[in-house]
């Protein structure tokens, strides 16, 4: 399965759309690429004003400001994996309706697109992390699993959307809401350590958002930081986030492959 | 499935479900919602098609617009996936239906040839050892570097054609492509579809054009209404495509104005002037059958129910596929501008020279100033002539040529 999934073929027409996606997106822009670091930076910029500087909310980590600058660009990744893969496959509803191709391959571009700038905003986190003096532990070694779980949570849901969104145009409204209320539920501005009931937290950490971006906290920046570990005194539950990962990834899968026959007449 | 099938089409439905309403409104999403059986039409856009193309085979598909073919297409292509019944398809297929499909407009010719190459399955290293020799054969040197947008639809295509012909399948899917590009591309693509037909590809051909699909495919089959009329020799679907369409223009017809043959009246314009006209064999008899040898003579005669000024009299010729053969006037004639007063009336005689291929032709009449400005009378479809040829070949023209051996 694996060699007619990455078939000469589809490795080569992968390339050319990742290369077209990326060649279009800041067309006609006169800084061009640069914004993929500026975006992610001046959001930054704004937020450590706000919460660290005036606000002076205790994080009660050292290097809250890196600390603070990973949640956002690991918070855009899933935004930009999700929100931008949406229109995907209607967007290039051309293809769909007149040439032969894997349809989830469009999706896959459309995702690598977002994995190529939050490679680039890694640039941005390894600066501010010398400029900040962070010690680099072998903590580190998790973070590529935990942008791998982030990335097939993020890309599950991509698929769900992106075929929902063709007979559902609502899908777009509907997501953008869903996303402001992760992004209360993520602990991207505020301590988790703050939060009262301990059922709270638990919510919290089942999902894959927040447990992976805390974990990230933890292996860049600091021990220090509050992880699924001390949310759940249970092992079984801190498995949680990981079976919803691996459901959302599978059931976005089943559900493309069952609407993607169809998307040729639908589009 | 034996050996020298490349396809074979089985039974092939295919059913499209158009909703009725569309849930643009958050009521009727909810009333819809509840209510669960959402009405719609079911479109048989297909119905029990069944043929076989064999390997090595130019294939043609043809029949009216909305007939279906574009459907089979695309089914073919695996573009659609059937409502039931099966296809087999024996070999690799191009994947593509379409020239150009994925161009994009804000891209420079050679990043689109790039991205075309890779929607056919070529690498960029591939792409580049061809490059020169795609941009050769479309003959846009001088514009690669420009983006895709400031070229002329007619670029477009032959870049896009240049591309698709690199294609390295067994079997190769065309819908219409030759409708552009200037008479020296056309003929470069027709050398290409020899070359093709020669190295053994299979190719599958869907097209009005019935010359196109007479000169090159060995079989065709014919389509209404997702149903198979006939299958055979390329030249006689082509026939039976053309009868076909005759009797469903002569259908329309009838149902338009409830009389055949005799002479008509039209409604375009505003109706200042009453045309009649018929076909007159030489000794001015109406007739609707003309022999290969007699001329073309159209008998015109224009009554005035009010007056007008400074009219011409024009008129065109066209097959039964709907192309203009031929159209002249009065005015290409030098003929001074004619006047009538209401009541008067003035008959003209067009004679043309019988060149034409067998086969049945229509004629539109029309009484308007020298602009068009104002259309004084129009006769649409006035009569058929039917033109009969001893020995029927299906050329479009037959004018009379001589070889001088030396």
């Amino acid at each position: 399965m694996f060699k007619r999934i990455f078939s000469k073929r589809n490795r080569v027409l992968l390339a050319e759309l990742v290369r077209t996606d990326f060649k279009l997106r800041y067309q006609g822009s006169v800084l061009g690429y640069v914004w993929s670091l500026l975006r992610p930076l001046l959001l930054f910029t704004i937020l450590y004003l706000v919460f660290i500087k005036f606000l002076k909310v205790n994080y009660d980590v050292p290097h809250s400001a890196v600390y603070l600058l990973v949640g956002i660009v690991l918070w855009n990744f899933f935004l930009e994996l999700t929100a931008g893969s949406i229109g995907s496959i209607v967007g290039r509803g051309d293809l769909i309706r007149k040439i032969r191709i894997p349809r989830w391959l469009i999706v896959l571009s459309s995702s690598l697109s977002a994995v190529i700038s939050l490679f680039l905003n890694f640039i941005v986190i390894a600066v501010f992390m010398v400029l900040n003096h962070v010690a680099v532990t072998l903590n580190i070694l998790q973070f590529p699993l935990v942008i791998l779980e982030l990335y097939l949570f993020g890309f599950g849901i991509a698929l769900f959307l992106s075929a929902a969104f063709v007979k559902y145009r609502d899908v777009t409204y509907i997501w953008e809401v869903s996303c402001q209320a992760l992004f209360y539920l993520t602990p991207l501005l505020y301590p988790v350590a703050k939060l009262h009931w301990p059922i709270v937290k638990e919510i919290l950490f089942s999902s894959p958002l927040s447990q992976t971006i805390q974990a990230a906290r933890y292996a860049l920046v600091t021990n220090h930081t509050y992880t699924i570990a001390q949310a759940f005194h249970n092992d079984w539950l801190m498995g949680l986030p990981y079976v919803i990962t691996a459901a959302v990834f599978i059931i976005g899968i089943l559900y493309f492959r069952k609407k993607s026959k169809s998307f040729a007449e639908d589009i | 499935m034996t050996e020298d099938i490349a396809i074979k089409v089985d039974n092939l439905s295919k059913i499209f479900r158009l909703p009725h309403e569309k849930n643009s409104s958050l009521k009727s999403v909810a009333v819809n919602f509840y209510r669960r059986n959402k009405g719609y039409d079911l479109q048989k856009a297909l119905e029990n098609v069944s043929f076989e193309v064999h390997r090595g085979e130019f294939f043609g598909i043809v029949g009216r617009n909305g007939s279906g073919k574009s459907t089979l297409l695309k089914l073919l292509a695996g573009i659609y996936s059937p409502t039931s019944g099966g296809i087999q398809v024996n070999g690799s297929l191009t994947p593509f239906i379409e020239l150009g499909v994925g161009f994009n407009m804000e891209l420079t010719g050679r990043e689109n040839v790039f991205l075309n190459g890779a929607l056919l399955g070529f690498s960029r290293k591939e792409m580049t050892a061809m490059y020169d020799s795609i941009v050769e054969f479309a003959e846009l040197e001088k514009f690669m570097d420009q983006k895709l947008k400031n070229y002329s639809s007619g670029m477009q295509v032959r870049l896009a054609f240049s591309i698709a012909i690199r294609a390295r399948s067994d079997i190769l899917l065309i819908d219409e492509v030759l409708a552009v590009g200037d008479a020296n591309f056309q003929k470069k693509c027709t050398n290409q579809f020899v070359q093709i037909k020669s190295q053994g590809v299979t190719v599958v051909f869907v097209s009005h054009d019935m010359s196109m699909v007479e000169r090159f495919c060995d079989r065709a089959v014919l389509i209404n209404n997702g149903k198979v009329i006939t299958i055979g020799k390329s030249s006689e679907v082509a026939r039976e495509y053309e009868d076909f369409n005759l009797e469903q223009a002569k259908n329309n017809r009838g149902k338009k104005k409830g009389e055949q043959n005799t002479g008509n009246s039209g409604s375009l314009g505003n109706n200042a002037a009453k045309i009649s006209c018929e076909i007159a064999d030489k000794n001015g008899k109406a007739v609707n059958t003309i022999g290969s040898n007699e001329s073309v003579t159209i008998k015109v005669k224009v009554d005035a129910i009010s007056s007008f000024r400074n009219a011409i009299l024009s008129f065109t010729l066209e097959n039964v596929n709907g192309q203009t053969i031929f159209a002249g006037s009065t005015k290409d004639k030098k003929m001074s501008t004619f006047s009538l007063n209401k009541g008067q009336s003035k008959d003209f005689v067009l004679n043309i020279q019988n060149i034409f291929g067998e086969g049945e032709y229509i004629y539109d009449v029309e009484v308007a100033t020298a602009n068009r400005e104002t259309i004084f009378g129009h006769v649409d479809n006035a009569a058929e002539v039917d033109i009969n040829v001893y020995e029927p070949n299906g050329w479009l023209m037959r004018p009379s040529y001589e070889v001088v051996e030396r």
